[in-house]
């Protein structure tokens, strides 16, 4: 299971980068949202995945009586999202502005700042 | 319970909160603003007395024992640091009085400048990585928001490349954590720091510290990760500027000498090697950008890359005198840049440009403020006896003790550049003729007075009046950062405060 979700991992990255390098600035949006999605996976993944274990105290003990799942990457993941949903709700209203302004959704044609 | 520890950015917080219910009243705002940047600056002096007085203060979130909870450590480092934010926070609030546009104020720009604040504060105070991309988070969504207020054509551009890329850059900070916390499944950096030393494979702990210096790499502007800065540093309008020229790239710098000095330092050979040379191009491409430009802050955002050259240099070196310089140079260069950028707006308002060749003449009319641009643009470039000559005589000495020649000749070679470039804005703004197709030049008389005109000149001259009192009188700043270095080079005393505060 965790290789497979290796090689998803690997794959949302590789698709928010080819996203990310396309003209269009939707597109660039959709591989920034692609891209905090890989990352959140890739805390899922790489620090273990437990199956039906809770992290959850018996009544009356001290410590979990076996294996259990680690609660902390899912807190990290959790904040992670709220983040990225707000900062990419920012970008969705930034390149509808954009758009409005410049006219056009093409990144090649938004160097007026770079020269 | 440290109560100066949380201040710095509890005070921020509720400044922020307060101007949002206050909406409505653009002047309660303004009295806010420059109230509680006051107290930030009162709390950061506070918190670094305390912090000399201690060597360490540590908080635990929740009175949680350490590695469990969210901690605040203040090192001189951290306490340097907030002291600058609260100049720069102080300098700016008054600043913004005059400069900013009524359409900004009645949009938000006071809450967004307290959250920045808060974000920044959080960041060099906070003790667990987690918890810093979060403060980076609050620092980069009030930095958005600040940096497309107005929502003209450059700004909307500029915003497409600074969001992207610092968004990139908090993905790859997010997926080094989380590497990170599934190699040592800790958060806490000082506990990081200790089993980090214990890892029995060392590869995979040095690729994660790559991740690292990539991601606070594009967010400190180093080489070959600056494109995002020149490219939309100059589109806000000018307080804006200043405040991100001052704080947000020096924030990315503190986090690489943070890593890198408390956690990966197990194969300094190969890490503190990349970081020396692209310290060099760094320095290089900056200045030599910088060349090639002809508006006022372009030509200022090109020197901020080059600057970040010097500080991420004085840690490649990573020796004591190294750190000593990195330290020394980020106070001054804090302190200068700022001030340039706002020097910058005071000739915009007065020639309603920033193209050096739609400027010119202000030295006949404004002898005076011909003198306050001098005084940190020769700082700069590092002219005796003002604060940047320190700052670059004691990274350049420690470039020699440590025998990287190649790198020590590129720091001095980009010294005389960045003179030449001070130069060129000097002929060009000041020294020469008021161009003829000019023709608005009462306010540069003196015929139109703004009514709070002297918000503009407040800051500038305390700000230069901090440049020259580093200058002559060195010592204690040099002091403060010896003590500061000495404990970024025993990483063992970080680790004890933290993690001795439990028993």
């Amino acid at each position: 299971m965790e290789s497979l979700m290796a090689y998803v991992v690997g794959i949302l990255f590789a698709a928010a980068i080819y996203m990310m390098l396309r003209r269009s600035i939707v597109k660039l949006v959709i591989g920034l949202i692609l891209l905090s999605n890989a990352a959140n996976l890739l805390i899922f993944v790489v620090s273990g995945m437990t199956r039906g274990a809770p992290p959850l105290l018996p009544k009356g003990a001290d410590a979990p009586l076996g294996a259990v799942a680690d609660p902390l990457p899912q807190a990290l993941i959790l904040t992670a999202i709220v983040i990225a949903f707000g900062v990419l709700a920012f970008a969705v209203v930034l390149i509808r502005r954009a758009y409005e302004v410049v006219g056009t959704d093409d990144l090649d044609q938004m160097k007026d700042t770079d020269t | 319970m440290n109560l100066e520890l949380a201040l710095p950015i509890l005070i921020p917080l509720t400044a922020g909160a307060v101007s949002i219910a206050l909406w409505r009243s653009v002047r309660y705002q303004r009295i806010v603003s420059v109230l509680a940047t006051a107290l930030l600056l009162a709390a950061s002096v506070w918190l670094l007395r305390s912090t000399i007085d201690q060597g360490f203060l540590v908080m635990e979130m929740g009175s949680w024992p350490a590695p469990f909870s969210i901690v605040f450590v203040s090192d001189l480092l951290s306490a340097i640091m907030i002291v600058l934010t609260g100049i720069i926070g102080f300098a700016i609030a008054i600043y913004s009085l005059a400069s900013t546009p009524k359409g900004h104020e009645k949009f938000g720009y006071y809450p967004l400048m307290h959250l920045l604040l808060a974000g920044v504060a959080g960041s060099f105070l906070t003790g667990d990585i987690f918890n810093l991309f979060v403060w980076f988070e609050v620092m980069l969504l009030a930095s958005f928001a600040l940096l497309t207020l107005g929502g003209e054509r450059a700004q909307m551009e500029g915003a497409i490349k600074y969001v992207t890329l610092n968004l990139f850059s908090s993905a790859i900070f997010l997926s080094a954590v989380g590497l990170l916390y599934g190699t040592v499944g800790t958060l806490n950096m000082a506990d990081i720091a200790q089993k980090v030393a214990t890892i029995e494979d060392p590869g995979m702990v040095t690729v994660i510290s790559m991740m690292f210096m990539v991601s606070f790499g594009i967010k400190a502007a180093a080489f070959p990760l600056f494109f995002w800065l020149p490219a939309s540093y100059h589109t806000p309008q000018v307080a804006v500027s200043a405040l991100f020229a001052g704080l947000l790239t020096k924030v990315g710098v503190y986090a690489l000498y943070r890593v890198f000095t408390l956690i990966f330092i197990q194969n300094v050979d190969y890490t503190h090697t990349i970081l020396l040379w692209a310290a060099a191009l760094t320095m290089l491409t900056g200045v030599l950008g910088a060349a090639a430009q002809f508006e006022f802050r372009r030509i200022l955002s090109f020197h901020i890359v080059s600057q970040i050259g010097y500080m991420l240099l004085g840690l490649a070196l990573f020796t004591p005198l190294a750190i000593i310089g990195g330290v020394f140079y980020i106070i001054h260069h804090i302190l200068v840049k700022t001030n340039l950028f706002l020097i910058s707006g005071i000739t915009y308002r007065l020639l309603g440009s920033y193209d050096l060749k739609d400027l010119g003449g202000i030295y006949k009319e404004r002898p005076l403020l011909a003198l306050l641009f001098l005084i940190p643009a020769l700082s700069l470039a590092g002219i005796p006896p003002l604060s940047g000559f320190f700052a670059k005589f004691v990274v350049i000495r420690a470039g020699l003790e440590a025998q990287a020649y190649v790198v020590t000749g590129i720091a001095l070679l980009v010294g005389l550049l960045t003179l030449y470039s001070m130069i060129k804005i000097w002929a060009e703004v000041f020294w020469k003729k008021a161009p003829e197709h000019v023709t608005d030049v009462r306010r540069l008389r003196g015929e139109v007075k703004d009514k709070h005109n002297w918000a503009y000149f407040v800051p500038v001259i305390g700000l230069a009046a901090c440049t020259v009192s580093i200058g002559l009188n060195g010592q204690p700043i040099y002091e403060l950062a010896d003590m500061a270095a000495h404990q970024l080079l025993n990483p063992q005393l970080y680790i004890e405060a933290v993690l001795g505060a439990q028993q």
